[in-house]
């Protein structure tokens, strides 16, 4: 599809992901601005789950399908290989079973698309050793004090895990400030995101 | 922008199962002639794809909206039907009917037996929540309704709702179940048991067989009472009587000193007067008799295309969330998209007819999207 100037990179990137009339799974979907893109330029039949009521009255608004739980429990009682695709965009930094969600979302959507911040870019590192401080930047904004990130994840750190639990990268796609990139991603990269398949 | 009313609404009838077809119950026992109570709201458009079944809880009737031309009272759901409403009866076709079983104009055991020429008493057979729903079936079929665009009622009515979607899921586009369950707990029927109880316990129930002589007043307004305190939260009860007296002094009597008992028998003995002991019986055992979990909830379906948005509140411990949520997994298991909201409220079980506001934001915009993919 054409670029378009308005939409979030990573969202652009997923939307190209999705193939046309896929059904889709999106954990933590917020106000539903994914799930409408993706109804709306690929024809998918959409389902978020959200904790946050304001958020989901939004996505009823747009007529999206909103289940009101959290990620651990909203998972269970799919059927296997329930959704073509199940979304963890931004999520698996607030998530506390990252693990089991990983895996759950494998077993009830062929395909898994991931999108984390990386603490490994090259601003953090600095911060971190020059001044000594938690890193804030584009993709990690908040203070410790107010943050709801509970975990902080790097692309290596991605990448060990999914070896070590024999989980298949079939796509990666690295974002910079200025949009993809491709050299030293876990230096240069911004947000990362990967699919996955078992 | 004050809303205009839908003003003075007639309740119509409707009979079927005549002999030598009558009604074929789940308890093996049939019944004939059945006469259905229901009331409609705005226009069935041409191709006839605009109606919505509205089904009622316990104690409620064909009575959903406007104003009754004796009473002038409005209808339970007033707030929700008319138009401009959340469902706004310019644009949908609105019909609630008096369930089977009751005493608000349909065939009930208040009704009389053709066959004795008297009220069927405990003759009438045991009804259950798929027999309410089949009466409803031939009311929608009377209609000429093929299609519903929407099912929706709270508690009962959401179990009705539920009975549409599984029997009938070719027949219903959306699915609305409110402060609902799958099935009854073995808490829910406890309470039923007493409140059952507490009319048999009373002289003048007389086995059932009362009309002669007028309802088991006190046993009735008991069991009401037990009703009440299991539709409110503690924290409702707590802000609307607190320990608040009738009087400036406790009586140091077995008087109604507290708000909180002056309410409940003022709730009882109101309700003596608009309702039929044996249908509270009859209606209570179908409530208890309800039971859509595991295969029993749209069988034989692996895929059901119903649109659900189901609805439960928080401070609701007569149908707590977790049995909305149990429903929510059985639509996983269908692969149903479904919208889940547990709202917050203080009201209790009593919510989903007071949360007008949260309810009619969701149900306008769910119903306002129904047709998109």
């Amino acid at each position: 599809m054409e670029k378009n100037e308005a939409m979030k990179p990573d969202h652009q990137i997923i939307i190209d992901i999705v193939h046309e009339g896929a059904h889709v799974l999106d954990l933590g979907c917020g106000n539903g601005e994914l799930l409408s893109l993706l109804r709306q330029h690929k024809n998918a039949l959409v389902q978020g789950i959200e904790l946050d009521e304001e958020q989901m009255h939004t996505c009823v608004e747009n007529g999206l399908t909103v289940l009101q739980g959290d990620i651990e429990s909203g998972l269970v009682d799919y059927p296997d290989q329930s959704f073509d695709y199940v979304i963890l965009n931004q999520i698996m930094q607030e998530i506390k079973k990252a693990d089991y969600v990983i895996q759950e979302s494998l077993r009830l959507g062929h395909k898994v698309i991931v999108g984390f911040p990386n603490f490994a870019h090259l601003s953090a590192r600095l911060t971190l050793f020059l001044s000594g401080k938690t890193p804030i930047n584009e993709a990690l904004p908040y203070y410790w004090f107010e943050t709801p990130n509970i975990r902080f994840l790097t692309i290596r750190d991605f990448i060990d895990y999914c070896a070590k639990k024999s989980i298949t990268i079939e796509q990666q796609y690295y974002l910079g400030k200025n949009g993809r990139i491709s050299f030293l991603p876990n230096l240069l990269a911004q947000n990362a995101i990967f699919v996955l398949t078992k | 922008m004050k809303k205009d009313s839908l003003g003075i609404i007639h309740t119509q009838y409707f009979t079927f199962a005549e002999p030598p077809h009558p009604l074929q119950l789940k308890s093996g026992r049939s019944i004939g002639p059945v006469t259905i109570a229901y009331e409609t709201y705005g226009k069935l458009n041409a191709d006839k794809s605009n109606a919505i079944l509205v089904c009622h809880a316990l104690s409620g009737d064909a009575h959903a909206a406007g104003i009754s031309p004796d009473d002038k009272t409005p209808g339970w759901w007033d707030d929700l039907i008319g138009p401009g409403r959340a469902l706004d009866t310019r644009q949908y076709f609105v019909i609630c009917s008096n369930v089977i079983g009751g005493c608000k104009g349909s065939t009930g055991p208040s009704s009389i037996n053709l066959e004795t020429g008297k009220p069927y008493a405990l003759d009438f057979p045991m009804i259950t929540i798929a027999d309410m729903v089949e009466a409803e079936r031939h009311l929608v079929d009377h209609l000429g309704i093929d299609k519903l665009l929407c099912v929706m009622g709270g508690s009962m009515g959401g179990m009705q709702t539920l009975q549409w979607a599984s029997a009938y899921p070719d027949r219903v586009l959306a699915a609305i179940p409110i402060a609902t369950a799958l099935k009854h707990s073995p808490q829910q029927i406890a309470f039923n048991e007493v409140i059952r109880q507490s009319i048999m316990a009373d002289p003048a129930w007389r086995k059932g067989y009362y009309y002669e002589h007028g309802q088991p007043e006190k046993g009735l307004a008991v069991a009401r009472m037990i009703g009440h305190i299991t539709f409110m939260s503690d924290q409702s009860m707590e802000e609307k009587f607190s320990r608040k007296l009738k009087n400036d002094n406790l009586s140091f009597q077995f008087t109604d000193d507290f708000e909180v008992e002056g309410y409940l028998r003022y709730r009882g003995y109101n309700f003596v007067k608009r309702f039929d002991a044996n249908s509270y019986l009859y209606i209570t055992k179908a409530l208890d008799y309800f039971d859509l979990s595991g295969e029993h909830f749209i069988p034989n379906v692996k895929k059901t295309t119903v649109r659900f948005l189901v609805i439960s509140f928080k401070s609701d411990w007569l149908y707590p969330s977790y049995q909305s949520q149990d429903i929510v997994r059985a639509l996983k298991r269908k692969h149903a998209y479904t919208t889940y909201f547990d709202l917050i409220s203080t009201y209790g079980h009593d919510a989903f007819l007071i949360e007008i506001e949260d309810e009619t934001r969701l149900v306008k915009n769910f119903l306002a999207n129904i047709h998109q993919r």
